[in-house]
């Protein structure tokens, strides 16, 4: 199924980068190496005092596959360069810092792999790795991601509606919930041996939706971005986006789903309930307890003097499609 | 252990403090400036100042112990600016949360502050920082007789209330925090014989 997306949530033209710094991007990319002085620096910046035990390990870069795809199609709006996208992450298992998941997840082997399909369904499956890449047909989809920490990208992924994978495993009328659940493998995730570097989280991570949520058309389930197959630390081999929450509801290197009656507990809402909540839809009027959600800073290019902040918009500004969804919940209390 | 150093080598080694305090800065916010300090320089530059302004507050509360008890007196005259550093790393890092994190937007500033408790903690300490900076120069100590020492004693306070607001802004995992939290306590456990005191005088109250 492939979506047009011609209503005035898309992302606008009034953004448009240079496409001289879009060809030169990845020609800066290949000459500085995936680990540039930049991913050095950053590591010595983000002050830790444990900074001073860590060595710079020498590193292998993950392989990343082109994939075949239908394209977005005609888009002029500013992304989020994929060497940002690839290197600030918010991926515990592979260490809780931002430029950790990056460094320390090149040797993460992904192949092979199984997505397992459980639960309340007609029509259990297991995807195996060339499953994922396979089974449906790839569309490319450019979606903002809103962090629940106040800042933002805009990313090309490419993916699967997650809509044609439950249409598959064809619900029960028990199934209400989905129930998401990462790789646990402490032998190849640091964050899950070493609670410090897994940022005192209980792994495995998991994640639900409400399964109309699950069926709304821009749900996808990704397995890659910037037209290839996504690197460890954006969660290969394939990974949950759901654009109109915040990112932490978007799972990464899903190895099941399970159709649920009830409500599945969630990583975050373990942790913190006050601060996280269950559907965690992106809201500028619901603070998180200790800090405003009523703008972002949406990540480019550039240094410190580029980072505009900009106001952020109800459901990602993706109402139109979602809202409908929500009617007559009050979002504060179900924040 | 008891070292001396000549008054005359005292500027030199004060210079080197000064650059060691200096150089991360200028390699910081050279770095942020031009995009090599990873996906997000906002965060990175907040962070590092933070950190900083914790560390110089903790260095500067070791000087006194490591003075009295391996004898090495000279450090005395490192510690004002060492706690003048914890003041211009502060400064920084608000500075860097009003310019870049809320990009001059004063209303949503004021509001955080008063709205987020470990803002609120963290500011409080930053007043006290001021008080202290500004009172710091040997006139000022002069003036002010004893009260001065009654003001600067407020670095006790300010380096836990920093410690709070670090400890309060962590995501999930507080190691660091805690690993702070006791430096602190081993600080101030060289002097619980003041502390006991002050303790006693207000219980007598």
């Amino acid at each position: 199924m492939l979506i047009k997306t011609t209503t005035h949530s898309s992302c606008k033209e009034h953004q448009v980068t240079d496409e001289k710094v879009y060809f030169e991007r990845r020609d800066m990319l290949k000459k500085m190496g995936f680990f540039g002085a930049g991913a050095l620096l950053s590591g010595t910046a983000s002050a830790s005092v444990f900074d001073i035990f860590s060595d710079d390990q020498p590193v292998a870069t993950f392989k990343q596959n082109n994939l075949t795809y239908s394209p977005a199609g005609d888009y002029n709006g500013t992304l989020t360069p994929e060497e940002k996208v690839i290197s600030h992450n918010n991926f515990y298992e592979f260490g809780a810092q931002k430029h950790q998941p990056a460094e320390m997840s090149q040797g993460f082997n992904v192949n092979p792999w199984q997505l397992k399909i459980s639960g309340e369904v007609e029509n259990p499956l297991t995807l195996d790795y060339d499953d994922l890449y396979s089974s449906f047909d790839l569309e490319e989809r450019i979606y903002r991601l809103r962090c629940v920490e106040a800042w933002s990208m805009v990313i090309p992924w490419i993916g699967f509606s997650l809509a044609d994978l439950v249409k598959k495993a064809k619900p029960t009328s028990k199934a209400k919930y989905l129930a998401f659940e990462t790789l646990h493998d402490p032998v190849q995730m640091p964050g899950q041996r070493n609670r410090r570097l897994g940022g005192g989280i209980d792994y495995p991570y998991i994640e639900g939706l409400r399964i109309d949520e699950a069926m709304n058309p821009l749900a996808l389930m990704s397995v890659g971005l910037y037209g290839k197959t996504l690197p460890p630390q954006n969660g290969a081999p394939i990974r949950l986006v759901v654009p109109w929450k915040y990112g932490f509801k978007s799972i990464k290197s899903v190895v099941g789903i399970k159709f649920v009656e009830k409500k599945p507990p969630t990583t975050w809402n373990i942790l913190a309930a006050n601060e996280y909540g269950f559907y965690a839809n992106v809201n500028p009027a619901v603070d998180h307890p200790r800090w405003s959600q009523a703008s972002e800073r949406r990540i480019t290019t550039g240094g410190i003097f580029d980072q505009n902040r900009i106001a952020t918009r109800p459901f990602n500004g993706y109402g139109e499609e979602v809202a409908s969804l929500y009617t007559g919940m009050n979002l504060r209390k179900y924040y | 252990m008891a070292l001396t150093v000549s008054a005359q080598r005292i500027p030199y080694l004060k210079a080197l403090v000064h650059l060691v305090a200096l150089y991360p800065l200028i390699n910081l916010y050279y770095a942020a400036i031009n995009d090599q300090l990873g996906g997000d320089p906002v965060e990175a530059v907040i962070h590092f100042t933070g950190i900083g302004a914790l560390n110089c507050l903790l260095i500067s509360l070791l000087i006194s112990p490591l003075a009295k008890t391996f004898k090495l007196g000279f450090l005395i005259h490192f510690r004002r600016m060492i706690g003048l550093y914890a003041f211009v790393y502060a400064l920084c890092h608000i500075l860097n949360f009003l310019f870049f994190e809320v990009q001059f937007d004063l209303v949503l500033f004021i509001e955080e502050i008063f709205k987020r408790p470990y803002i609120t903690v963290g500011m409080t300490a930053f007043l006290f920082l001021i008080a202290l900076a500004v009172t710091s120069t040997a006139k000022m100590r002069r003036k002010m007789r004893k009260n001065w020492q009654k003001l600067h004693n407020a670095s006790y306070l300010i380096a836990l209330l920093v410690a709070i607001h670090f400890y309060w802004s962590v995501k999930s995992d507080v190691t660091e925090p805690l690993i702070y939290f006791a430096l602190y306590a081993g600080l101030m456990a060289f002097r619980h014989k003041t502390l006991r005191r002050w303790g006693n005088q207000l219980l007598r109250r």
